[in-house]
């Protein structure tokens, strides 16, 4: 029994080092935010003292280069907006190609599965033209392109769901009256639920930290957050550390702020997607 | 039901489907013609054949960044399955406190690339100036710079699929294992370790994949630096597109290319996952 307990402490010994680990390079920037950015690259291990500390001006100075708070503003309304006409739509889809059995149904499906796998990079530069010619290069045109990408696992999610729910409790919902559209939203959708958070979480992590697509698509004249931070890095390698450090910060406090809420959902999320994705 | 619902068709899908076609399928088509042809903008594309491919397989750029992805994926591949099921072993030992733990595992994960990149350079150049160098000085940092980024991000992640994956091996197959008398040691080479199996197979491909597609991290800690030597495949067909006029089809060639070998991996997967499946 002894044995065992010294075996017990030595795993914790050894978890609290690594989580210390972890942890560590989120705490050394929060540190270096607050010194002086000529104290910063050659030293980011020492503490600020009285000769580097710098107060908040790392902050102000960033708020004001990067135009961080729009960019917060930004990154959280194409967030939240895409998100939900991702889950509003891509049931509705996956529900309707589940249900209607037919050749083009079908193919839809496949379609939908096989975009999944395929980078990028591929439809990069074309995606952007057509989003241009299209005049949807703005906040708002880039929710209907997000839903074209998230259509894929979104789509595939909910159909492997819908085929778990009984077909009677519709057919029930149908000879009591209700249209299709009636049935779908107050007795299939409050089925779908559980996997409409595990949706809405997997594409909140992917839009809000997405970087490639927002920038070709709208960078210009919107930021989001990963934008406004790339922003910094300007021409030439050049960083004012300084003001890095403080958006950096910045960046990742709405993240934690996220997973403290969220956690069971996202844990779970994150399971579900990668073994169904 | 079935009839009744045929008509609504437009209501249902017709949404999520020209999205689709707008986002993803004609840009998806129109970038294989275009791999085949000359352009600048789509509308002046001229035929050239295969020549953008032949462009692409010689172009030192392209092949360094194939070998620099394909030894970055089977490092990283290795390195964070390791630690991830050396953890969710831990963890999964019944000890006070390991939710605790699991929560700070798993956080790097949620944050995005661009942050990961900027987080770790800081660090990483700070261990190195104490050795007169630089991140961008060599392109060997700027791999295992990367190497260490994707531990940190994906460890907590593959950690909680492991976990999940032992949790799911039922407690009297190893309770009977140990009354035969087996060690703990063997108990975790014969029981656990085949039980998890469905587990492991999903981490090794998602590892893999997110490896070959890594780009924001990429960009964020060296931008390729010294001299496109760690850009990776994503970055370079980026570079490719966006850096150099005139060499848009060979940048759409480069992607094709890289389109073709992330297919090939999905589809070993899932020929790998099936078979499983039939076995058992």
């Amino acid at each position: 029994m002894k044995g065992s307990k010294l075996k017990v402490n030595l795993i914790l010994m050894v978890l609290l080092i690594l989580a210390i680990a972890f942890l560590a390079p989120i705490l050394i920037v929060l540190m270096n935010s607050f010194k002086g950015k000529f104290f910063i690259s050659d030293t980011p291990f020492l503490l600020p003292n009285s000769k580097t500390f710098a107060g908040l001006s790392n902050y102000v100075n960033g708020l004001i280069k990067t135009g961080f708070i729009q960019a917060f503003g930004w990154s959280l309304f194409i967030t939240v907006s895409s998100v939900v006409v991702i889950v509003l739509f891509t049931s509705m889809t996956a529900w309707y190609i589940t249900r209607v059995k037919s050749k083009l149904t079908k193919s839809i499906y496949y379609l939908f599965a096989f975009s999944m796998i395929v980078p990028f990079q591929m439809v990069m530069f074309t995606m952007t033209k057509v989003a241009n010619v299209l005049h949807l290069d703005n906040p708002f045109g880039i929710i209907i392109i997000y839903l074209g990408f998230a259509a894929g696992l979104s789509v595939f999610m909910f159909a492997g769901f819908v085929k778990s729910i009984p077909l009677e409790i519709e057919e029930a919902a149908v000879i009591d009256g209700c249209s299709p559209i009636q049935t779908f939203f107050m007795v299939v959708f409050p089925i779908l639920k559980p996997t409409a958070i595990t949706v809405a979480i997997l594409n909140t992590m992917w839009i809000w930290n997405d970087y490639l697509l927002p920038y070709l698509l709208i960078g210009n004249e919107y930021k989001t957050i990963p934008i406004a931070i790339q922003y910094l890095r300007g021409g030439y390698g050049s960083i004012d550390m300084g003001a890095m450090m403080a958006m950096l910060v910045l960046a990742i406090i709405p993240i934690i702020v996220f997973y403290f809420t969220c956690q069971k959902y996202i844990i779970k999320g994150v399971i579900a997607g990668a073994i169904k994705g | 039901m079935e009839k009744k619902l045929i008509k609504y068709f437009p209501i249902f899908t017709l949404p999520t489907l020209l999205a689709f076609l707008i986002a993803f399928l004609i840009p998806f088509l129109l970038g294989l013609y275009l791999s085949f042809t000359e352009f600048t903008t789509v509308l002046n594309a001229k035929w050239v054949g295969l020549s953008n491919y032949i462009k692409a397989f010689e172009n030192k750029e392209f092949l360094n960044a194939l070998w620099f992805t394909a030894r970055f994926a089977v490092v990283s591949v290795i390195t964070i399955n390791v630690c991830a099921f050396t953890l969710a072993f831990l963890l999964t030992r019944g000890i006070k406190g390991t939710n605790l733990f699991r929560t700070v595992f798993f956080m790097p994960n949620l944050i995005g690339g661009i942050v990961l990149g900027y987080i770790w350079q800081l660090i990483i150049n700070g261990i190195l100036y104490k050795f007169g160098v630089t991140l961008t000085y060599d392109a060997k940092y700027g791999f295992w710079g990367l190497v260490i980024l994707m531990n940190w991000q994906l460890i907590g992640y593959m950690m909680i699929i492991y976990i999940a994956g032992i949790q799911n091996v039922p407690t009297d197959l190893i309770e009977a294992a140990k009354i035969d008398g087996a060690s703990p040691l063997k108990i975790l080479r014969n029981v656990t370790i085949p039980m998890v199996m469905p587990a492991i197979t999903i981490c090794l491909f998602l590892t893999i994949s997110n490896s070959f597609k890594l780009f924001d991290q990429n960009l964020a800690l060296t931008a390729g630096a010294p001299s496109k030597k760690t850009a990776m495949l994503a970055l370079d067909i980026y570079n490719t597109f966006y850096g150099r006029v005139g060499w848009e089809g060979v940048g759409q060639a480069k992607a094709v290319i890289f389109f073709i070998l992330v297919a090939i991996m999905a589809f070993a997967q899932l020929i790998f996952t099936r078979s499983k499946e039939v076995e058992s």
